[in-house]
């Protein structure tokens, strides 16, 4: 009875950490629901392949070729570490130990094999970011909206994969020494140990039984942070390594420059354009929505679900003219002021019994200023940038449409822009009359 | 030499003619100093290649970029639509025009709305002349020269057209040297998105300053472009530098027209 007690334990806290990622889920999936439906259900074939291409094969990393092949090293080694993953959950809740080496035989030292060897490389590549972040002068991991949690959000990302790295090398190390000093534990003699062999040495001090405690604290420690990670993500922008993959599939797949053509504004339009059409016949469902967006209710899911998935990396701050010319304006920034504002409404949500109850705040302008949406020249240098599909410009553009067709808040000279096109046919104060004088110039 | 005549569709169609290709003037190529010597230049390629092609004149109105770009669909959308009348009318099937922005938004943004044409920025226009052999390049003009070559926003990453216009340089023989950030990586000028026609907002630099900077860093004798816009921003970069005496700004329709043997 008293040896089914780790067992327990284990189904216990696998299953607690299990509810509670759910319940986060079904939160950001409620929070991303909060936004306008748009159809990205077409071309699945396309969308299919950019998302095998972009977030399973990290095409756009490589863009920045050595920090790319650090990511590629610790997203691999993600990748194959979960297979270990699996063997550790089955060994937890049957009480085995190493379940898989006699069914695989030399191919489970060969995967053991090839998990130490990427553990070692992720914490390499981590110390690597970590300095980057921390030491070296990079300019888009200084700007304004990094500084207090999202700092921390990312070196506690580092730290954690750091120690769970540790803690499964120090697991392997103190197995192997076990399975070659200490016969009475009756550990399988299996595995090949290219990093860990040189802890042996650190483990002769100790008795059979301390490296037995080390061996089994790891193991635990190892997967109690995996699961506490899995939970951690929902608050952290760690959040990409799930979402860049929904992302990807649903990211656009028409032209940059095509800008959306919104439809209400065009039965509006066609009606001041021909009298004869009859405003009532057309459609009954008559839904007049608001022009633009000033809050995330007026975003679609897909630029919800983008800012989620952002990781702040700052690839498209860094690209931005705006931003590189001193400008308040960092597409980062507005995917990061997206989510937060979700998650302030999804907060308040959740304690209005499901209801949203206003707080006098908005996306616009409580998060994100006027002059920051001014200064974007659309250029799509931010949308080119971003590793996982992630458009800010389309959301500066809702938001400008608010503020000019909602608001009437344009800048002066663009109301005047605008006037001479509506009166002239062209952006500056010139007769249409007279559009073909060049003619005479030849 | 053929001489330029410039005919609009109205005329055209009222004797019967029907022209294969509309030019799309622009309102920067119809009213811009600078920009109507790209339209001049174009102008000319396509008469002497022998192109049928003809212009809107007063019947073309701005195509809504820059409204759109500033948040007024509406706007938009009252030009497209009249736009769209008027090139429906005369049964528009290809257009070819200079400036991005309007390529961008007839090729992108028109289909949505009724307008179905087969769009071409002059640069891709110009490659398949050359390519015909309709437009021939006298060697010798500008062989040797450095030149840069700025990719317009609304022409590469927009629409991922950067090979026409290196294509078309490549044929006059000059040494072409990109800048440090250039095709899906180019910066831009800053004239997009309806910066154009507003002052910055705060900052610590102009944006075509620092475009111009990337420029110069090429040590370029001509900076190319294929935008009205872009040639603006460049070109005030350049003056801003004091450097408008030894390095000149150009619209590869421009380059092309000088060094053909028309």
């Amino acid at each position: 009875m008293i040896s089914l007690i780790p067992n327990i334990i284990f189904i216990a806290l696998f299953s607690f950490a299990l509810y509670l990622f759910v319940k986060n889920v079904k939160k950001i999936y409620r929070n991303i629901n909060l936004g306008i439906s748009i159809d990205r259900t077409d071309n699945k074939k396309t969308r299919l392949f950019q998302m095998l291409k972009i977030a399973f094969g990290q095409s756009k990393m490589i863009d920045k070729p050595i920090v790319g092949l650090l990511h590629v090293v610790v997203y691999v080694g993600f990748l194959v570490i979960n297979i270990e993953l699996l063997e550790i959950i089955v060994d937890g809740t049957l009480g085995t130990h190493r379940v898989f080496a006699p069914f695989l035989g030399s191919f489970y030292n060969f995967l053991i094999a090839f998990f130490e060897i990427f553990a070692f490389l992720v914490i390499v590549s981590v110390i690597i970011f970590w300095i980057r972040r921390n030491m070296l002068n990079i300019k888009r991991f200084l700007s304004l909206e990094m500084k207090g949690w999202p700092k921390n959000d990312a070196n506690i990302i580092l730290y954690v994969e750091i120690v769970l790295m540790v803690l499964f090398l120090t697991m392997n190390g103190a197995d192997l020494w076990i399975q070659q000093n200490a016969p009475e534990f009756n550990y399988i003699s299996a595995g090949s140990f290219p990093v860990s062999q040189y802890l042996l040495p650190l483990f002769d001090s100790f008795s059979s039984n301390s490296v037995f405690i080390i061996e089994r604290s790891a193991w635990w420690l190892h997967i109690i942070g995996i699961l506490c990670f899995l939970n951690y993500l929902y608050y952290s922008k760690h959040l990409h390594i799930l979402l860049a993959f929904p992302n990807t599939y649903f990211a656009n797949l028409n032209a940059k420059g095509k800008f959306t053509n919104l439809k209400s504004v065009t039965n509006e339009v066609k009606m001041m354009l021909d009298p004869s059409i009859d405003p009532y016949s057309s459609t009954s469902s008559v839904e007049i929505s608001k022009f633009g967006a000033s809050d995330v209710f007026d975003l679609s899911k897909i630029q919800l679900l983008n800012a989620y998935t952002c990781t702040e990396c700052g690839r498209c701050t860094s690209e931005c003219p705006a931003n590189q010319t001193g400008k308040k304006l960092s597409p980062r920034k507005i995917m990061m002021d997206t989510r937060d504002r979700m998650e302030t409404v999804g907060k308040n949500i959740d304690n209005n019994k499901g209801k949203f109850i206003s707080d006098g705040k908005e996306l616009l302008s409580d998060y994100i200023s006027k002059e920051e949406l001014w200064a974007c020249t659309s250029c799509n240098a931010c949308v080119e940038a971003c590793p996982i599909g992630i458009d800010p410009l389309s959301i500066i553009m809702d938001m400008r449409r608010y503020l000019v067709m909602e608001k009437s808040d344009a800048p002066s000279e663009l109301n005047n822009m605008m006037s001479n096109i509506e009166n002239n046919g062209a952006p500056w104060p010139f007769n249409q009359m007279d559009k073909l004088n060049w003619k005479n110039e030849i | 030499m053929k001489k330029i005549e410039i005919h609009t569709f109205s005329e055209l169609i009222s004797q019967g003619k029907t022209p294969e290709i509309l030019f799309w003037v622009g309102c920067a190529g119809s009213f811009d100093d600078r920009a109507k010597k790209i339209t001049k230049a174009f102008a000319n390629i396509l008469t002497q290649a022998n192109v049928s092609f003809a212009v809107l004149g007063s019947e073309e109105g701005c195509t809504g970029d820059p409204a759109k770009r500033a948040g007024n669909e509406f706007l938009f959308q009252m030009q497209a639509l009249t736009n769209i009348e008027v090139l429906n009318g005369y049964n528009i099937k290809k257009i070819v025009t200079t400036c991005p922005h309007c390529f961008n938004t007839l090729k992108n943004e028109y289909p949505e709305l009724g307008g179905n044409y087969d769009v071409m920025h002059h640069t891709q226009f110009i490659k398949s002349l050359l390519k015909e052999g309709r437009v021939s390049v006298k060697g010798g003009v500008f062989k040797g020269k450095r030149i840069t070559f700025h990719d317009p926003c609304y022409l590469g990453r927009a629409n991922n057209v950067y090979e026409a216009p290196r294509d078309v340089l490549e044929k006059l023989d000059v040494e072409l040297s990109e800048m440090k950030s250039c095709k899906q990586k180019g910066l831009c000028c800053g004239a997009g998105g309806a910066q154009m026609f507003k002052d910055a907002e705060k900052g610590d630099k102009e944006i075509n300053i620092k475009r111009t900077e990337e420029a110069l860093e090429t040590k370029p004798d001509i900076i190319a472009s294929g935008c009205p816009f872009c040639n603006t921003m460049l070109s005030d970069g350049i003056k801003y530098k004091k450097k408008e005496n030894e390095i000149e700004v150009l619209d590869i329709a421009e380059l092309i027209n000088q060094a053909s043997d028309l």
